[in-house]
């Protein structure tokens, strides 16, 4: 037999098998063991399991509590195997390899303890097989029939385990105690995978039973990500849907439609119905790991509110009209032509959406960039993190984070501020959680007490800077103070890497007196000597990485924070290799990819400025046509001009402005004031109310093409089912394109891809053909990188030196006073993503069915706010009413809310408020008053009127269609 | 468009550039900041209000560097 070999350098002979489960995890050892495991020589880093190795070599050692995405636990005494020379049988999962071992993991000794264990598990377990959801897909079914057990001479009539009740409280999940074999593999998985610790093992001995913490599911602690469903070898945690349909019969690798951590899924399938979407294993950004959403809350796509049907009308006072694709575009085609040689052709425009696929996005800039005439396209990249594409391509020279998710299990010392991981990045939040568990050090800036601070089991923040809302700038030069005054700078760093110039500029700012932290705590409103610990902290901790969201960058100074941040990385040397790092967490799934797909108005594809000659000649060969040199509209620019009558018409692919956007009255105004308003999505989300025509989007099940998430990680996004409105969407905007005389021949996406590969060098290497070999490929990826690029900035910065900017603090012009005293912020929660058109449509609901209003007690009291109170909450932009939350997570003077539900209004109280250099709103600091009240406010009212109105005049029974 | 908001967002640019030791260089980054991001109907009503309007409301900074910097 071959002798085999597994080294990092050598891939092993046998190919590593993404299906096969090794029951340890991986060794990440250099160094090798060469040992012999029934006869055949196998070598494997050391720290592997005999377990782990046997399966390498091609040997199954049965096993039950073992699982290779846990560690080994040597319980369920399956595994057992003889060594020459060593007494006793011990177990392969908790047994690492040695040099010159000899392993027998066959022999009739073994066979006896195996057959008396499984005689065991059987004798107090169902023997319902042929009518259990886990038939086919049973670990334990297996082992009884790898064992060869052949009775049970115990009988099944003793004490049992037999006959409990079902817990089916959670929507997608049943726990059915009967048929746990106490493996303790959810437990585990709980603890080390998700790291929420919602499931004990309760009892002893006979007595042990798997626990939620004496609860049922739904009211524990659990957070419903799966992960115990995925590790459970039996039946006894099981998807609802696998239980009503059956196992699946095929699977197609595919990448989550949510937030920004991009998580690589298995559809599946029975025929074209998806029977379950479990976590790839393979997937680079989360390793076979998923949260509530992208694991669970997929129904929407087969949901019955979603149109499949275009429709056009004249006016959004008249009944849609169903009519065929082909009346639909021709009709969306009169309307842009009429327009444009009405009003001129910059009177019209498009919006992309971080939900659209790369390929959606580059075909919509293009439509609008060589068709309409104009660079009057914008994405929703514009109201969460277009500061960071502004602030990283200024200092570092790209608009992109510069890491692997993975990186954070090097990092020493994690920076989080303005983000919520465990509950906006759900899975990137739980490896944080597990390197924070093995250590590392964390500092939390946020005004609110987000989960990490002190609500994570075994997790705590060192340092929690709960500062004011609106003073991120203050901050992070503060913090700067510290490291240049107290000499903790990175000089040798700095000097080699960075502008000097630039330094000594920054440098010489930041070391002024009223940049210090006492100079800034009381517009902090933080200790000055917290502040300057955590600056210690960071700059001398080891590695320091800095996680940031939209808590940074949606404020008027965002993209001075961005930079802040960089500054702060390059000083401390702390970019450039694996464990630090500049980490913006995108909130949805393609924000990174459809901004690299050029869809910001001032920007072609690869971030190339549209006035840049060379540039622009590479695009007009490419498509043939003129190109103009002058930047676009933004949205907030075309929204103002749609207001003030000179912008007409807007081509929206899969964002919802009236919902996301701020000052929602503004919005709505402008869109009102429109002629020709095009909606592509799957419902009729907010915008659409305010449509002429809209066009049926088609699921993320339904279509090809790619997402590149935070990490800059190109996956593949596909098909598993026909389009359910007959079109996947960029044929949609590619037959619109051709119905304006310009023709778009693509025949599949991959062709899209091409294209942008031929005019994108940092895509140059990247195509469908490679997406398959690779699994997902992180850009730049071209001659250079084929594979593509985990870490930038290794050797230089893109830009060349790293730059330093000085960060003026500027306080917001939304400041409090009698009429406004307090300041509302906003975030996100677990359950819900974005405008919720997608997750409101699943039972996800069950977790948050309403967006509530948080007020500290103190300040709940003297208003005499109760909880559950209705509450009215007013801004200089609007009014709207929540309920209210009272809890000493947000600090006096500051309410909170999501904004999850459209009839939350909560944007009806942002203001046009925004970020200097990107006009990102700032959503984050409203000044407002809160009040108790006893009814809805009069903008909810006219919505709820509004939105029935333009239900019905769908069609549809505004009673049935979620709101 | 709305000149109120165009002088807002204007000011809040100088203020970014306001630290910059070197006043000649901020009003040059001023102007490219405004060059490349704002479009032209945008750039002709700010040019318009410092020709008009010596630029009411809008810091003197900025104004220097559209007139210095900004043409239409």
């Amino acid at each position: 037999m071959d002798d085999i070999k597994y080294t990092p350098s050598q891939p092993n002979v046998r190919k590593y098998d993404p299906d096969k489960d090794y029951g340890t995890p991986k060794s990440e050892s250099t160094t090798l063991v060469t040992l012999n495991i029934d006869g055949v020589d196998v070598t494997v880093p050391e720290g592997t399991s005999i377990m782990h190795a046997a399966q390498l070599g091609g040997v199954t050692v049965p096993k039950l509590c073992a699982t290779d995405s846990l560690d080994p636990f040597g319980s369920c005494r399956l595994c057992l195997v003889e060594i020459e020379g060593r007494r006793g049988y011990p177990a392969s999962c908790t047994t690492p390899v040695a040099p010159g071992l000899k392993v027998k993991t066959q022999t009739s000794k073994l066979a006896d303890i195996r057959r008396g264990v499984m005689e065991l598990y059987i004798s107090d377990h169902p023997l319902d097989c042929l009518t259990c959801a886990a038939n086919g897909d049973c670990e334990l079914q297996d082992m009884a029939g790898a064992v060869g057990l052949r009775e049970v001479r115990y009988g099944y009539e003793g004490e049992n385990h037999l006959g409990q009740a079902k817990d089916e409280s959670n929507p997608y999940f049943t726990f059915d105690a009967s048929k746990c074999i106490v493996c303790s593999r959810c437990v585990r998985a709980c603890e080390e995978t998700q790291g929420t610790f919602a499931l004990t093992i309760q009892g002893r001995g006979f007595d042990s039973k798997v626990s939620a913490g004496n609860k049922d599911f739904l009211d524990s602690e659990c957070v419903s990500c799966g992960a115990c469903v995925q590790a459970c070898p039996t039946a006894t945690l099981m998807e609802k849907t696998v239980i009503e349909a059956g196992t699946p019969e095929h699977k197609v690798t595919t990448t989550c439609a949510y937030c920004g951590v991009g998580c690589s899924f298995d559809a599946e399938m029975k025929g074209e119905e998806v029977v379950r979407m479990t976590p790839s294993k393979e997937g680079g950004a989360n390793h076979g790991h998923s949260c509530v959403k992208g694991r669970f809350a997929w129904g929407y796509a087969t949901h019955a509110d979603r149109i499949t049907t275009p429709m056009i009308r004249k006016s959004i006072h008249d009944p849609w009209q169903k009519v065929s694709w082909e009346e639909a575009i021709s009709y969306a085609a009169s309307e842009i032509q009429r327009i444009q040689a009405r009003y001129g052709k910059d009177a019209v425009g498009g919006i992309t959406s971080s939900r659209c696929t790369n390929e959606e996005v580059y075909v919509t800039q293009k439509l609008i960039r060589a068709v309409f005439g104009s660079n009057n396209v914008d994405t929703c990249a514009r109201v969460c993190h277009s500061p960071t594409g502004y602030g990283l391509k200024q200092t570092l020279g790209e608009s992109a984070g510069t890491q692997t998710f993975d990186s954070v299990m090097k990092s020493d010392v994690i920076f989080v501020m303005g983000a919520n991981p465990t509950d906006g990045h759900p899975v990137f939040g739980s490896l944080m959680k597990r390197r924070l568990r093995e250590g590392a050090k964390l500092i939390v800036a946020d005004p609110r007490a987000i989960d990490l601070v002190e609500n994570s089991p075994h997790v705590r923040a060192d340092f929690h800077l709960n500062l004011r809302p609106g003073t991120n700038v203050a901050l992070i030069t503060a913090l700067a103070h510290v490291v240049v005054t107290e000499g903790l700078v990175q000089e040798a760093f700095v000097k080699a890497r960075c502008e000097w110039d630039s330094f000594v500029t920054w440098r010489d700012f930041v070391a002024k007196p009223e940049n210090s932290p006492e100079a800034l705590a009381k517009e902090l409103g933080l200790d000055a000597e917290l502040v300057r610990e955590a600056a210690r902290l960071f700059a001398t901790g080891g590695n320091a990485a800095i996680y940031y969201g939209l808590g940074v960058t949606e404020h008027s100074q965002g993209s001075t924070t961005v930079m802040g941040i960089a500054n702060l990385a390059m000083a401390t040397g702390n970019v450039g290799r694996e464990g630090v790092g500049v980490n913006p967490l995108r909130g949805q799934n393609n924000v990174q990819g459809s901004c690299d797909m050029g869809s910001m108005p001032h920007e072609f594809p690869g971030y190339r400025h549209v006035a840049d000659d060379e540039t622009r000649a590479l695009f007009e060969q490419a498509w043939g046509v003129k190109l103009s040199a002058d930047p676009g509209l933004r949205i907030p620019n075309m929204l103002d001009l749609a207001a003030e009558g000179s912008f007409k018409a807007v081509y929206c692919v899969g964002e919802d402005i009236a919902q996301s956007d701020p000052d929602t009255q503004h919005v709505t105004h402008a869109l009102e004031s429109m002629e020709c308003v095009i909606v592509q999505d799957l419902f009729l989300n907010e915008t659409a109310k305010f449509a002429h025509v809209f066009f049926p989007g088609a699921s993320f099940l339904e279509k090809n093409g790619t997402f590149t998430n935070a990490e800059r990680r190109i996956s593949p996004v596909r098909k598993v089912m026909t389009p359910k409105n007959g079109m996947e969407d960029w044929e949609i905007t590619a037959k619109f394109s051709t119905a304006l005389g310009y023709p778009m021949h693509y025949t599949h996406a991959s062709e899209i891809m091409d294209e942008i590969a031929a005019l994108t060098p940092t895509f140059k290497g990247v195509s469908f053909k490679k997406l398959d070999e690779l699994g997902s490929i992180q850009w730049p990826c071209n001659d250079e990188a084929p594979e593509g690029t985990p870490t930038m900035h290794v050797d230089e910065f893109v830009r060349g030196k790293g730059k330093f900017f000085i960060t003026q603090y500027v306080a917001t012009t939304e400041r409090v006073n009698a009429k406004f005293p307090l300041i509302l912020t906003t975030g996100r929660i677990l359950s819900q993503y974005n405008v919720g058109a997608q997750t409101r449509r699943t039972q996800n609901v069950v977790w948050h069915a309403e967006d509530l209003i948080e007020i500290h007690p103190h300040d709940a009291e003297e208003r005499g706010i109760q909880e559950g109170d209705w509450v009215g909450i007013s801004s200089r932009a609007g009014q709207t009413v929540l309920r209210a939350k009272i809890t000493e997570r947000v600090q006096p003077g500051v309410v909170y809310t999501t904004f999850h539900h459209p009839e939350s209004g909560a944007n009806v109280i942002t203001t046009d408020n925004s970020d200097w250099a990107t006009n990102c709103p700032e959503y984050k600091v409203t000044a407002v008053q809160v009040s108790r009240v006893n009814q809805l406010s009069d903008w909810q009212k006219e919505y709820r009127t509004f939105s029935d109105t333009q239900i019905e005049l769908t069609g549809m029974d505004p009673h049935t269609v979620v709101s | 468009m709305d000149i109120e908001k165009l002088i807002k967002m204007a000011n809040q640019i100088g203020d970014f550039f306001e630290a910059n030791p070197d006043a000649e260089d901020a009003k040059l980054e001023i102007a490219g900041h405004l060059k490349k991001f704002w479009n032209s109907v945008m750039i002709k009503a700010i040019v318009a209000h410092v020709q008009q309007q010596q630029g009411a409301g809008l810091h003197p900074r900025v104004v220097a560097a559209i007139q210095q910097h900004v043409s239409v």
